[in-house]
This record gives structure tokens, sequence and C-alpha cells, in this order.
């Protein structure tokens, strides 16, 4: 209950991994949710699923190089300072 | 003195946004700023600068360290700019005593309200001094710190107080607002709803519920447990009410916001959305206080 920003720095950190190391073709494709069934028609009204699928493949290019960094400082510190 | 003019008309600019109808603040420096160019560049004063100006190096020195030192500033200025955006922020501070004290009102009894929206000017909503509507964070801001100080003061009378607890309260209740804020962002983006609400006005109208909380744990404080469910349950209801209607303004299309019936899955999303929202809001009004009172 008493929650610290440390704690939700750390929450953060742990969805962003979790939703990077979804791989696109063993895993997504075979659920269903690849980047090629999100785009479903034209029309002005996405849907959720298209919505959230283009939002994983979204943060997954986008996060993928700032996360190395994030994840080496995290664990620099946390083999300094236990 | 030639160097001193310029510090003054340089941070006169910021401040007078050319794009303000009306306003924003009242200028209330016009006597003070001609007598001191606040803090910047400002070198020594006078009297013992005179035997310091007649060294043509130091003078030199002096206007260049003014000039230096200004140019820091704007500098500074333009990249906070960037990431905090300043002037925005001005706006959601534009309040005036009469305001502050209707929307307190409005918050505990938004029943007798009749027309919810906020007036626009030229494509800006207007300030909040001047539309009882228009979101602010003046108060969420004053509500946030005082329900840090009666929950202070109601751990004081349980004997449960340390300094260290404030700190905790503070950073919990913030913890859970930001959470708060990034669950109705991303509901809103998968909802795919075109609004106008920037993250800003999610903040404040998250920030409301505060008046409600200290209010209960003050009753609380004065009357007990009952006293507490009581008057949280009044608050916590008017403030689903103030959400609602809030809300159902900026998320749904006007036509259902006008009460007329629209069918279809698109409009009955946005209805659900906005019922959750609000709905939220009592849910983190009792989770945040429940532990205060005994």
């Amino acid at each position: 209950m008493a929650f610290t920003l440390y704690a939700l720095i750390q929450t953060a950190i742990l969805f962003t991994n979790a939703i990077a190391v979804l791989h696109e073709e063993r895993f997504l494709s075979k659920i269903g949710w690849g980047a090629e069934q999100g785009i479903g028609g034209f029309g002005d009204e996405p849907g959720i699923k298209a919505q959230l699928l283009n939002l994983i493949r979204s943060v997954r290019t986008v996060m993928r190089v700032p996360l190395i960094a994030v994840n080496s400082v995290c664990i620099v510190l946390l083999l300094l300072f236990g | 003195m030639e160097f001193r003019q310029q510090p003054e008309v340089r941070m006169r600019g910021p401040l007078m946004d050319p794009r303000d109808p009306g306003l924003l603040f009242e200028d209330t420096s016009a006597g003070g700023n001609r007598h001191k160019p606040s803090g910047v560049g400002k070198g020594p004063d006078v009297c013992p600068g005179q035997a310091l100006l007649s060294d043509p190096m130091s003078n030199l020195a002096l206007v260049y360290g003014s000039s230096l030192a200004s140019h820091g500033k704007e500098m500074m200025d333009k990249n906070l700019d960037r990431f905090i955006p300043i002037s925005k922020l001005k706006y959601y501070f534009a309040v005036d005593t009469v305001y502050v004290s209707k929307k307190l009102g409005l918050l505990v009894f938004p029943y007798m309200h009749d027309n919810w929206e906020v007036n626009y000017q030229q494509d800006t909503p207007v300030a909040p001094r001047f539309d009882i509507n228009a979101p602010d964070l003046y108060i969420p801001v004053m509500g946030f710190i005082t329900y840090i100080l009666v929950a202070g003061l109601a751990l004081g009378t349980q004997n449960r107080f340390s300094p260290e607890i404030l700190g905790i309260q503070a950073s919990s209740a913030l913890v859970w607002l930001i959470i708060e804020v990034l669950a109705v962002l991303l509901s809103l983006y998968l909802v795919a709803v075109n609004t106008d609400l920037t993250t800003i006005d999610l903040v404040a109208f998250s920030g409301y519920k505060y008046v409600g909380m200290f209010l209960g744990v003050l009753a609380g404080l004065l009357f007990g447990r009952t006293g507490y469910y009581l008057s949280l349950l009044w608050c916590c209801v008017s403030i689903f009410v103030f959400t609602i209607r809030t809300m159902r303004l900026k998320i749904l299309s006007e036509a259902a916001a006008e009460g007329r019936l629209v069918r279809g899955a698109k409009n009955q999303l946005r209805m659900y959305l906005t019922m959750a929202i609000a709905a939220a809001q009592p849910v983190f009004m009792y989770w945040l206080t429940f532990h205060l009172v005994r």
C-alpha cells in the first residue's frame, strides 16, 4: 500500500520489459496477435484489438534501444547497492 | 545605464504572452519592475560600482558577465519550456477567489448546476477565472497538500505519527494519481476517442477527489467513524456525479451528450468508459483514506 516513486519506476520498467520480450513470429502470430492481423480494414473505427496490437508493436519498436540502456543501468545499480 | 536596460526588456518578454486573449494574471508588476531588474545580470550596485566602473577592463567584464547571465537564463527557460510547458501550466493556475469558492461548492454539491460546457475563445479554452467549468490545477494541488496535512493530523491523534509518514503518504498518493492518469490515458487511446483532453486536464480532474478525501478524514476526526462514513459517502456520490457530467461532454459525441439516446456500439463504449472513470474516483477515495480513520 505504501508505494514510493521508486516502486512505480520499477513497475514501469518491468512492464515495458514484459512487452518488449513478446516475440513477433514465434508467439504473437501463433495466438492471432501478429502485426498483420492488426490492420483490419481502413474504416475510421480501428477497434480495441487493433489499437492494442498497434500499441504493442510500437512499444516494441520504440523502446527496444532505450530499454537496453535502462536495463544496464539497473543491473549495475543493483550489483553495486543490492 | 545602457546595460541595465537590456535585462529588463528581455525578462518582460516571456511574461506577456501575445496570443493570450485577456491577460491571465493582472499585471501587478508595473511599479516594481522599474526599480529592480530581478536577479540576473545585476552586477554590483551603483555606489560601490562607481569605483569599479572607472576601470575599463572591469567595465567590459561586467557587461559581458551580465549579458552571459541573461543569455543563460533565456536558454534555460527555453529548454525547460520544452519539457514542462510552463506557459500552459500558467493557464491552469489563473484562478481567483470567486472561482475557487464556486468550484469547491460545485464539487460538493453538483446537482443544481445546469450548464457544464466550457466556453472557448478562438479555439483555446477560456481561463478558469472566467469560466467555472474549466479545469484548473490550483484546487487539486491545494487539496493534495491539505490531504497530506490532515492525514498527518489523523495519524498523530492515533500516536502513529513520525515525520517519514508524511513523505510516505505523499508519495503513495502521488503514485496512485500517476497510475490512474496513465490508466485513463491508455483507455482513451484504446477506445480511439478524439477529445481535446490533455494530460494536464486529466491530472486536474483526477485531483479533484482530494477535496472529498480530506473532507471525509476531517469529519472522521471530528465525529468519529460514522461522521467519516457519512461525509465520505456524500463526497463520493458528488464526485461521481461531477465527473460524469464533466467527462460526458468531453468524451461522448455531441448528440449523446445532449441527452438524446444515440444507439451504436461506439457511443455505448464511450459511456462505459465515462462510467468507469467516474466509478474509479470513489474507489480511490476510500482506498486512500480508510487506513487513516480508526
